[in-house]
């Protein structure tokens, strides 16, 4: 359910208008990976806030712990070690939902009410109205939601959402030991980048920038890179990230063919849901997902 | 450390060398990151592995596992060479211009008064200060004289040229340079910097000298006593500073009061061995305060027992017939000199060096107590689990009792942190089943014995009969009533001793500081330099105010740092003769014309205006800071490079005859355990990860998701000769054991040129163990040797020799 503080800029597969008498501001996290030292208090803050535990897995020959994320990882630090010219750095990134302004999942969704954007920029999965299919991963620019194995519903960072509606910083800004994760209005943020960024040039990071990628409108999720020239350096972050043309098709021109058809799909999806229960149907759905990606 | 967390942000050069505080110390590096952030301060990390301080680092060079001190020397070196150094500060504030016994040597890498029979320096004579016909120590004011300490030092640090700390350290020539010159900006009087560290100093066979080479050049520097300055040991636990403080090592009393020996054969003798004389005139040589502390502590533990008659109950206090550090204790027991060992909070199967003989002693007890929240690994010493843990148990008769503890979080009381900070905390949760806070099961144990030796005597039961016990309820003494009793107070009233109408406290006062103790008995107090934790005022450590007017984070209403609250030691020396601030933007402390004032309580007599020419370090009896520690040392008044014991070259390059520290304690067997280069080529260095803390949080499960199973990290170029891959498992192996693990390849370890051969340094984490929730692993004590520093034995972790298979 949408918090009462949080008024809705978009719904997935909605076509009801979005409330609109109040002005929100946008908000966003800033990641300054140039403060950062992986600590992954990020990652403890974040399992312990909203209550999700992966198994204890094992080392595989990386720092990256859980080497991946998950259904119940939602932000993971990515270690990349990076040599130029003789000169050693150790790129962390802290990944996780980038919270686009422009979000590829929702646009791809089927689901109504599945994800839903916030007017302060957030993106946030509502897992009872998902029904697994999926879409959300192929419409990630970032590839960051997870389907979980136990209930085949995406998750993803909700960028504690709940948090914020009650005007607290998410868990991982405020666990963040060194203040590598800020948290703020975007355009404060976006201050608060430019002054790091003029202390990294002086330091003779002469490329150091901001990344909030136009190609998805921007994000609430942005980071300060040394090198903002080539993002890809910190464990692929995408140059320039875009929703892949199809969900772009799918939510464009054949809109309103679309809307019939996931009126069908959600139809099927619950037929489904009733007779076999949901795994049958998300791997039923990833199919015709495989099916029309690769057309 | 000398001075506090916050203050790193005013620093504008952070070194850190022989630590690794972003990952052990995250919380309080975030002051490092503020220090860069608001002003632009540089941060130096010299270490054997680019670690997750030097992601964040402006400048980062690598060295070889113990070679710190050739890597200070030379930077010692650059500085006089150069004349980087702080002219005023060093004439006036160090023993830079003290004259030394003319007889003084170094020669061949040993200092003049070696006994080689004795692996010691016999005599020491010569280490000494001249002394005139005044009683005081000479000095020469131009620092010209070739026996002053200036002089000298000139001479024993030429030798480390930056060639030379290339040849023994690895480090390339250009990023030692490089550090030299940033580390030399701060010789400005109106420049800091701030110099951390922790055990990657320490746990060297020449740990104690590693750390004096970081105090010499901040003094060098004029950087001790300022904002943004100091030598800043972080405390590797929440409270490992209060552990220190309140005695856990046997040298020490409470307070860091030597503890009597079997030499000090009465009290006069104890007491007088232990007060110093001024060796300077008109200095406050603090420590003649001795026999007001300890008297006090006699009453704090023996309350009516210690009387003036009674010689306040010297005869009581245990006194030491010899080493009484950890190595020397479990090497008794490995010989079977201990019947029973009590194991409070400690895991020394997996804390201490080579696991195999740590076990074997363990095996030879009668009995062993336990009190631990956990089920540690040393509870479990003697069950096998599989290869991590290979025993047999039918061979082993130690009965184990398990007292399960509470947490620090289940119960109040005091942490202290690496800043000195007291600071109280209060019980966030009850603790499951039966345990009992710490308090309660000593307490328990403790009145037990004692109605023991009431009902069927027993040798010496004085000790015990007269110890004071005057708690509300004696089975569970609280930690208020701990803390009162630790900071002392008045036992009858305390007159003004300038007019003896006037009484400053009553019986039964609290005390406000250790200024007010006496050596009559009429004060007490658990440890003296907590006096003024919990004054009249109530319970000081519980202050929670973070006003700061200072602007430089001293927060002086914040909990309470010893001693009396002080945020910077040697604070004194933060302003110039005349007592005016060296850099006005961050006053410390400055001579208002009636007192000293500023935004710290002030390291010297309140009232002791500058032309009297009291010095700041108040703590030595000459009142300046040491460059040259004349007998103090057991290896030495300057310190200089030794090799590791097991080292991967043949000779040291400073001096082929002499390679290793030569006071150093080893024994037989233990020297027997060494390893060559020859079979184990790699030097091998063990540390912490910020997933883990120590053996601890492998049982916790949100830790063990983030780290959760045992690796070693190897370079690239290495992992390439021995074909391991990135996630393959490997066989590490010294002299002493095995362990195995995953395999981590990394750019972030780099081979070195060291003595014309090539070096590889293997990491080693050391969080795992046969118990817990992580994956179980095998305990990297395992390969570790079994010696220590030559001063305090500090177990040699960090530098260690392995050879490295593919399983």
């Amino acid at each position: 359910m949408a918090l009462q503080s949080l008024d809705i800029k978009q719904r997935s597969a909605t076509t009801t208008p979005a409330p609109q008498a109040r002005q929100t501001i946008e908000i966003a996290k800033l990641i300054d990976v140039s403060a950062c030292i992986g600590c992954k208090a990020c990652q403890v803050a974040c399992m312990e806030w909203n209550d999700v535990r992966d198994e204890v897995g094992s080392c595989h020959g990386i720092y990256d712990n859980p080497v991946d994320l998950t259904e119940n990882s939602w932000t993971v630090m990515r270690y990349a070690e990076v040599e130029e010219q003789g000169k050693l750095e150790w790129l962390i990134r802290k990944d996780g939902c980038m919270h686009c302004s422009d979000p590829g999942c929702l646009k791809a969704c089927p689901a109504p009410g599945a994800i839903i954007q916030y007017a302060n920029g957030i993106v946030d999965f509502h897992q009872e109205n998902c029904i697994g299919c999926g879409y959300c991963v192929s419409g990630c620019p970032f590839n960051v939601p997870r389907i979980s194995k136990k209930d085949s519903k995406a998750y993803k960072c909700t960028l504690c959402s709940d948090r914020v509606a009650v005007n607290q910083a998410p868990a991982c800004a405020k666990a963040c030991p060194t203040g590598a994760i800020q948290f703020g209005s975007k355009e404060d943020m976006k201050d608060y980048a430019e002054k790091r960024i003029a202390d990294l040039k002086e330091r003779g990071y002469q490329k150091a920038g901001l990344y909030d990628p136009a190609g998805v409108g921007g994000t609430h999720v942005m980071y300060v890179l040394h090198h903002a020239d080539r993002p890809g350096l910190y464990s692929g972050l995408p140059q320039d990230p875009a929703i892949s043309p199809t969900v772009s098709l799918w939510k464009g021109v054949t809109k309103p063919v679309a809307a019939a058809a996931l009126g069908l799909v959600a139809l099927g999806s619950l037929f489904h849901y009733v007779m076999k229960g949901p795994n049958e149907v998300s791997k039923e759905i990833e199919k015709e997902v495989e099916k029309e990606d690769a057309q | 450390m000398t001075n506090h967390w916050v203050d790193f942000k005013n620093a504008d050069v952070v070194w850190v060398m022989g630590g690794n505080p972003a990952e052990a110390h995250p919380c309080g590096f975030k002051w490092v990151i503020e220090a860069k952030k608001q002003r632009k301060a540089k941060l130096i990390v010299v270490d054997p592995r680019f670690n997750r301080t030097a992601a964040v680092a402006d400048v980062y060079a690598p060295i070889r596992p113990g070679s710190n001190i050739a890597f200070f020397g030379g930077v010692i070196n650059y500085l006089l060479a150069n004349d980087k150094i702080h002219h005023d500060y060093v004439k006036h504030y160090t023993n830079a211009a003290f004259l030394i016994d003319p007889g003084f040597r170094f020669e061949d890498g040993l200092f003049s008064g070696y006994d080689e029979t004795k692996r010691s320096y016999g005599s020491k004579d010569t280490w000494k200060y001249q002394m005139g016909a005044d009683g005081f120590a000479r000095i020469d004011e131009t620092l010209q004289d070739p026996n002053c300490v200036f002089q000298l030092m000139k001479k024993h640090y030429s030798r480390y040229t930056p060639e030379m700390v290339n040849k023994v350290c690895g480090t390339p020539k250009d990023a030692f340079l490089k550090i030299c010159e940033i580390v030399a900006t701060t010789a400005a009087p109106n420049r800091t910097l701030s110099y951390l560290y922790a055990l990657g100093l320490t746990e060297h066979s020449n740990g104690s000298q590693n750390i004096r080479c970081a105090a010499m050049i901040q003094l060098l520097l004029g950087n001790m006593g300022m904002a943004g300055g100091g030598i800043n040991a972080l405390r590797g636990h929440s409270n490992v500073q209060g552990i220190t403080d309140m005695c856990l090592f046997g040298q020490n009393l409470p307070g860091y009061l030597k503890a009597p020996t079997d030499g000090d054969k009465d009290f006069a003798t104890y007491v007088t061995k232990r007060t110093p004389k001024a060796l300077r005139p008109g200095q406050m040589n603090f420590p003649q305060n001795f026999p007001k502390w300890f008297v006090s502590l006699a009453k704090a533990w023996y309350g009516n027992a210690a009387t003036k008659e009674t010689n306040f109950a010297y005869d009581y206090f245990p006194k030491l017939g010899g080493a009484s550090d950890a190595l020397s204790i479990f090497n008794d027991m490995f010989h079977g000199k201990v019947n029973g060992f009590f194991c409070q909070g400690f895991n020394p199967l997996a804390s201490l060096p080579n696991k195999k003989k740590v076990g074997d002693a363990l095996a030879k007890l009668k009995y062993m107590i336990v009190i631990d929240p956990l089920a540690t690994d040393t509870s479990e010493f003697w069950k096998p689990h599989g290869e991590f843990n290979e025993v047999d148990p039918s061979k082993i008769e130690t009965e184990v009792f398990r007292l399960p503890a509470t947490f620090f979080s289940e119960t109040s009381g005091t942490l202290t942190n690496s800043g000195r900070v007291v600071q109280w905390g209060w019980k966030a949760a009850s603790a499951p089943g039966d345990s009992k806070d710490d308090a309660e099961i000593v307490a328990e144990l403790f009145l037990t014995l004692r109605k023991m030796y009431a009902k069927d005597g027993g040798a010496f039961p004085d000790a015990i009969r007269d110890l004071t016990w005057s708690y509300n309820q004696p089975l569970s003494p609280s930690p208020e009533e701990l803390l009162k009793e630790i900071n002392g107070k008045a036992l009858v009233d305390l007159t003004d001793p300038k007019d003896p109408t006037k009484i400053l406290f009553k019986a039964g006062d609290q005390l406000p500081s250790f200024g007010f103790l006496r050596d009559d008995g009429s004060t007490s107090c658990g440890n003296w330099i907590y006096c003024g934790t919990w004054s009249q005022a109530g319970n000081n450590t519980a202050r929670r105010d973070n006003s700061d007017p200072s602007g430089l984070g001293q927060t002086l209403n914040w909990g309470y740092a010893w001693p009396v609250n002080r945020r910077i030691l040697y604070n004194r020396a933060s302003a110039d003769l005349q007592g005016k601030p060296w850099d006005g933007s961050r006053t410390v402390l400055k001579w208002t014309g009636s007192k000293w004032g500023g935004n710290d309580v002030p390291d010297m007599r309140p009232d002791a205006a500058p032309e009297e020419g009291v010095m700041p370090f108040i703590m030595t009896p000459e009142g300046v800071g040491r460059l040259f520690s004349r007998e103090i040392m057991a290896d030495g008044p300057l310190p200089e490079h030794y090799e590791p014991f097991e080292s991967p070259i043949d000779n040291n390059p400073m001096h082929p005859r002499v390679k290793s520290n030569p006071v150093a304690r080893v024994y037989k067997d233990d020297m027997e355990a060494f390893g060559t280069a020859k079979d184990f080529p790699y030097v091998a260095t063990t540390y912490r990860l910020t997933e883990h803390f120590h053996f601890w949080t492998k049982y916790s499960k949100v830790n063990a998701i983030m780290q959760p199973e045992q690796f070693v990290e190897i370079g690239e170029e290495l992992a390439k000769e021995k074909g391991i891959k990135a996630g393959d498992r490997v066989k590490v192996r010294s002299n002493r054991g095995f362990i195995k693990a995953v395999a981590v390849v990394t750019k972030r370890i780099k081979s070195l040129e060291v003595d014309g051969r090539k070096v590889h340094t293997i990491g080693i984490p050391i969080h795992w163990g046969f118990k817990g929730t992580a994956k179980p692993g095998f305990i990297t004590n395992t390969l570790t040797p079994f010696v220590g520093d030559a001063n305090v034995n500090t177990p040699e972790f960090k530098a260690f020799l392995v050879n490295v298979e593919k399983i």
